[in-house]
């Protein structure tokens, strides 16, 4: 096992630690959060903020470097056309957020709770993946 | 607007936050790759040679974070309150949509928007909004969200 294959599993760990300290993981907490018209929850506001602030800084730091740490390439994404992909496919995963309240992150960690609904949504979200691929080639996807 | 106040939980939805910007953070340092859950799931599909390991590795790690709070009895239980049909349609909008739009909240709402990208600011922007109108017609058709 590699440095880098230790670390990814450390980092999934804190990155799941999170999204569980957030609620990010609860349906009811995320649905609270885009339910603006109802009772509004805005706490989920605050994990982007605390999110995007940490982060700020790292991807300063990685901006400046070729190589990665464990000296794997630094893969900082070269996309930046704003085009129909982005923007449909964007606002697909957006209904599918609001009517499962999970997006993948919270899905995965929601394994954890061996709950089969959780699971047959992880499927769909899989085979949901695999169909964008195969539909790739035809209507032409944002990467 | 009337906000939720019993449920309102800035603090602990700041720090897991923190958290998640922490690994996000160690994921360009250390291995120079974006911790977005959709794209790294999706490498797996199908999965190649020598890009595997740190894949699955992150994803186990994402279980294994609930496995332990759970263990340690600190862990509260998700609750999908939509049936199994509408949890089918869901996770194919979700699977289909994040990886069309390149991203999903990690990729483009944590880690795109911390790169101050404007694509990613656009696509967080177009899931917010459409995430909010589907939380609102669900409260219109079936009274709940």
């Amino acid at each position: 096992m590699t440095k880098s294959t230790i670390a990814a599993f450390a980092i999934g760990l804190l990155f799941g630690l999170g999204l569980c300290v957030s609620g990010m993981i609860l349906p009811s907490k995320v649905k609270g959060f885009l339910d603006v018209a109802g009772p509004w929850d805005p706490s989920l506001a605050f994990v982007m903020g605390g999110a995007v602030g940490v982060g700020l800084i790292a991807f300063r730091v990685a901006r400046g470097r070729s190589r990665a740490l464990l000296g794997d390439e630094m893969r900082l994404p070269k996309e930046r056309r704003i085009d129909a992909p982005l923007v449909v496919g964007a606002t697909i995963f957006g209904i599918g957020w609001g009517l499962g309240g999970v997006c993948p992150g919270p899905a995965i960690v929601d394994l954890a709770f061996l709950d089969p609904q959780v699971v047959v949504f992880v499927l769909a979200m899989l085979a949901g993946m695999a169909l964008e691929k195969g539909a790739r080639g035809f209507i032409g996807g944002a990467r | 607007m009337q906000i939720d106040w019993a449920n309102f939980a800035p603090w602990s939805a700041a720090l897991g936050g923190v958290a998640i910007g922490l690994a996000a953070g160690l994921m360009i340092l250390l291995l120079g790759r974006i911790a977005g859950v959709s794209g790294i799931v999706a490498g797996l599909l199908p999965p190649a040679r020598g890009d595997a390991a740190w894949r699955v590795a992150f994803i186990l790690g994402l279980v294994a974070s609930a496995a332990l709070l759970r263990l340690a009895g600190a862990a509260t239980t998700p609750v999908f309150d939509i049936g199994y049909g509408a949890t089918i349609v869901a996770g194919l909008l979700v699977g289909f949509g994040a990886r069309l739009g390149g991203g999903c909240t990690s990729g483009h709402g944590v880690c795109g928007l911390s790169r101050l990208s404007l694509r990613a600011l656009v696509a967080t922007g177009a899931f917010m909004t459409s995430g909010v109108l589907t939380v609102f017609a669900l409260r219109c058709l079936v009274g709940r969200p």
